[in-house]
């Protein structure tokens, strides 16, 4: 059992539900309740990590986080040392491959709240702010924590990107996905076994808190 | 306090109306659904902008497209009761109402609950209350937000009749509190009759006619959008007392009345609707008829319509029926003003919902 890949993966979805939470109420929100032309692209911009291939995806994000591209020179300049490779590259990587899980789910949870209810808060005289924090995050949390399980559980198992960006540098960027698959190269099977049951357990809590929630999303509404 | 409205709009409904709406006053705006009341009503909360308008209360300005003042929702004091009270479903009755508050106040939401006759249901959640029930914290909610305009939008439509009669004479209890402007969105002319001083007429939009309802009530032209068998009179009547038959003893002020249903305590002041088109009219004093409420009274107006119907106008004392007889009835009768005339009603044709116990002393109604 490598326990430093495990934290490291653990340390990786954390931080990626800690940025993610604010981007998907924020995003989500403007989603369910915005009226726009662009709406369906962006909605299909937001879900497209979800089907490109992982490599393919690993692959672009490499050449975005690059020495020579301006979001690595300008991290290069900041910290010293390179984004590729590094833990805050895979931070970044990892916040945008779970956009779909973490805004898609948020946006449901929003959609849910009845037109009226949100009017009816503006009529109470609550500020927009007031609305989200009295009316609307409380309504929508199933939603919002639907999306924050998918994300963590779904960091966890990433495996193609976390390889094309991050490499297997241990401590650094080798995730347990990769822990697994570096230990099925070594023929270590009993390893790799211990740590796939492990991930199963995870992904498995993971969907039926997930399931159980979903069922609640609009629930106290009725 | 007063509330001032004056939109122009093309579209999704072509809107063309302008109202005001004094202090303390309920304004009944009637029209049928997909008439645009509802979008006046939005408009007036700042749920919807108008191309040309302007809403105006007091001396502050809500709305003028004009100059391009707009003010956001939340800054404005307004209450409003949705059709479906729209309440929020993660707060109690009482945190519902601390809501629309600037700053928590106990007391006070107690104090409102207690109002609107829900003192004992504070810590109870939406969906634990009937539908009547979360109406009335929908109006405690209202008010609480100590609005400078009260909305209420399709209030009674969500519950069953005798709902809806409780509700009704809570408002008319609720009257005396009530200093702001009140406006009341509905598609029953009766609701409008028996709640409403006025009532302005809004028909695809155009606003038709605007005046006290009494007048509105009775003017087929203002009606012909609402139909005009809705044209009625409202007589203000006193119980007496409960006969041996199931009827009971109404005091008019020109004679006694008898109708069924009425559960009232001796001493209560009601209004009734009654219809025009129930209303028949006799210059002797009918002998040997079915009928048994008849009131002798005056002609005072004779209205005649496009058709072959008249409207003729009948004081009854200090109040006034209307009768909707035909041009040949009134030919045959050669009844004009002045003359004395006797009023027939039939105990079964006032219905349930058209009876409303009177308002406070004084009420405008």
């Amino acid at each position: 059992m490598d326990w430093t890949a495990l934290t490291l993966s653990l340390e990786l979805a954390g931080w990626t539900i800690l940025i993610l939470l604010p981007v998907s109420v924020l995003a989500g929100r403007w989603l369910a309740y915005g009226r726009f032309r662009a709406k369906g692209l962006i909605e299909a911009l937001v879900m497209l990590p979800l089907v490109l291939p992982p490599t393919v995806f690993g692959f672009y994000l490499l050449l975005a986080f690059g020495r020579n591209s301006p979001i690595g020179s300008f991290w290069n300049g900041l910290s010293g040392h390179q984004l590729v490779f590094s833990f805050e590259g895979l931070v970044m990587a990892s916040v945008i491959f779970n956009l779909p899980f973490a805004i898609q789910p948020a946006q449901r949870g929003f959609e849910a709240i009845p037109v009226e209810v949100r009017e009816a808060a503006a009529c109470c005289g609550m500020r927009p702010w007031r609305a989200l924090w009295k009316v609307d995050l409380p309504l929508a949390w199933p939603g919002l924590m639907t999306a924050m399980v998918l994300t963590f559980a779904h960091t966890l198992g990433e495996f193609g990107i976390v390889l094309m960006v991050g490499g297997s540098i241990p401590g650094e960027t080798r995730t347990i996905a990769i822990a697994i698959y570096d230990r099925v190269q070594g023929f270590d099977m009993a390893g790799a076994g211990i740590m796939s049951a492990v991930l199963v357990a995870i992904s498995f809590v993971a969907i039926a808190i997930t399931y159980g929630l979903s069922s609640r999303i609009g629930r106290r509404l009725t | 306090m007063s509330l001032m409205v004056e939109l122009r709009a093309s579209g999704p409904i072509p809107l063309d109306v302008a109202f005001e709406v004094g202090p303390g006053e309920l304004v009944a705006l009637v029209g049928h659904s997909g008439s645009g009341k509802t979008t006046i009503l939005r408009t007036i909360a700042g749920l919807w902008r108008p191309d040309h308008g302007r809403v105006t209360v007091d001396d502050k300005t809500w709305l003028d497209t004009g100059t391009g003042q707009n003010l956001a929702t939340h800054h404005r004091r307004v209450g409003v009761v949705f059709q479906n009270y729209a309440l929020f479903p993660h707060m109690t009755a009482v945190q519902n109402v601390l809501a629309a508050m600037d700053r928590t106040d106990q007391a006070e939401a107690g104090r409102l609950l207690d109002l609107v006759q829900l003192g004992g249901l504070a810590d109870r959640r939406p969906h634990q209350l009937s539908g009547g029930q979360q109406q009335r914290v929908a109006l405690a909610r209202a008010l609480a937000r100590r609005p400078q305009v009260l909305l209420l939008d399709e209030p009674f439509s969500a519950v069953d009749r005798a709902t809806r009669e409780n509700l009704q004479a809570g408002i008319m209890a609720l009257r005396v509190h009530l200093n702001m402007p009140v406006l009341l969105v509905t598609h029953d002319m009766s609701e409008a009759q028996l709640l409403a001083d006025r009532i302005v007429v809004i028909e695809k939009g155009r606003l038709v006619r605007q005046g006290a309802t009494a007048a509105v009530m009775s003017d087929p032209v203002a009606l012909r959008a609402m139909g005009l068998r809705e044209v009625a009179a409202l007589l203000p009547v006193v119980v007496t007392r409960a006969e041996d038959d199931g009827l009971t003893r109404l005091e008019t002020a020109t004679g006694p009345i008898f109708l069924p249903g009425i559960e009232s305590p001796p001493g209560t002041r009601l209004r009734l609707r009654i219809m025009a088109h129930e209303v028949i009219l006799s210059r002797a004093r009918p002998m040997g008829l079915s009928a048994q409420n008849i009131l002798p009274g005056l002609v005072t107006r004779v209205q005649p319509g496009d058709g072959p119907g008249v409207m003729v106008h009948v004081a009854i004392g200090p109040d006034e029926l209307v009768a909707r007889i035909t041009r040949r009835a009134l030919t045959d009768l050669a009844l004009a003003p002045g003359d004395q005339v006797h009023a027939v009603l039939k105990a079964m044709s006032v219905a349930r919902d058209q009876i409303a116990v009177a308002g406070p002393e004084g009420g405008k109604g």
